[in-house]
């Protein structure tokens, strides 16, 4: 099960790829289907289940695009 | 069960508009390490940040707390002029290699030898990056640019200045250093260099000045991670990172 979950301001983003290269678990990936209000082709991921919510793509982002969400359980 | 936890999230030091700067420029995580650094010190309500000229002429819409445009170069006579008036308000100035280390480095030298209790960010990139990638006072020998077509050759030009060094030598200066964001570890080093440049001037303390070597993907016609990554071989090895001067501390 995902650790933890990334929202992704598709708006914001600019498609530089920085966060990309440094994902530690490869789920990101541009989505070339389709292009954001200001004409770049946004970030996705592309395996939500493998995120394990480090937040190193939204330390990375210049646009401050991404909102790291990390689940935590709760003692029993 | 689980709970849901933001781990990282905009700050909110920074403004809704979208940053002006090309796609994959670092100048944009320099501003988020500002305004978190301002957030988590609670500094952002007095703070007053002013503006150069240059890719970061517009910041002034970027960031949320008040800001100030000052003429080309002349961004730490502007910042020392509001310090005298507001004395508890935290000043920072932001500024590029052509503002500073060019056409403004007499305002800064000048700033660091009074001693003034302002914090200067300085964005190393080693070009001209709004008039079209220009040769900088800091672009490194051999570096092809649109004036430099041949790279640059120290013969003629000079080699690069650097600033950090220079900076460290002046009596004034209390906390100089230079710092990366090329992987999340150095970023996260440079927002503990930030936030103790923004302590020491709280604490009245005096001058500080954090370089950052940054990047530009367009001008040096390369991809955002083959920018940072060319900015890692070359010129980290050249600006080499690091704490110039530290009064506090007594590195010297």
């Amino acid at each position: 099960m995902a650790k933890g979950r990334i929202i992704i301001d598709i708006d914001r983003c600019k498609g530089c790829a920085l966060c990309i290269s440094y994902c530690p678990v490869n789920i990101l990936e541009l989505d070339l289907t389709t292009t954001n209000e200001r004409g770049y082709t946004p970030l996705m991921t592309n395996d939500k289940e493998k995120c394990i919510g480090c937040g190193f793509c939204a330390i990375m982002c210049p646009d401050s695009v991404i909102t790291v969400e990390k689940f935590i359980k709760e003692a029993k | 069960m689980s709970n849901v936890k933001t781990v990282y999230k905009k700050s909110e030091g920074l403004s809704d508009f979208h940053l002006s700067y090309c796609p994959g420029c670092t100048h944009g995580v320099i501003h988020k390490l500002v305004a978190e650094s301002l957030v988590e010190l609670d500094l952002l309500d007095r703070t007053i940040g002013i503006s150069s000229v240059g890719c970061s002429a517009l910041n002034y819409d970027f960031f949320s707390c008040d800001m100030q445009q000052a003429a080309h170069g002349r961004a730490p006579a502007v910042a020392t002029g509001i310090k005298r008036v507001k004395k508890d308000a935290i000043i920072f100035t932001y500024q590029g290699d052509g503002d500073l280390a060019s056409i403004g480095i007499a305002e800064a030298i000048h700033a660091a030898a009074r001693g003034e209790n302002i914090t200067i960010v300085f964005v190393n990139n080693a070009i001209y990056g709004m008039t079209g990638g220009q040769m900088a006072p800091t672009t490194l020998p051999g570096q092809i640019t649109t004036t430099s077509q041949n790279g640059r050759d120290p013969e003629t030009q000079g080699l690069p200045l650097k600033i950090s060094e220079l900076m460290a030598t002046i009596p004034g200066a209390t906390y100089v250093e230079r710092v990366s964001v090329h992987d999340p570890k150095h970023v996260f080093k440079a927002k503990k260099a930030l936030k103790k440049a923004f302590e020491i001037q709280r604490d009245k303390k005096g001058f500080s000045l954090i370089e950052f070597i940054s990047t530009c993907p367009v001008n040096w016609g390369m991809t955002p991670k083959g920018a940072v990554d060319w900015a890692v071989d070359n010129l980290i090895p050249y600006y080499p990172l690091g704490v110039y001067k530290d009064k506090t501390e007594g590195i010297e």
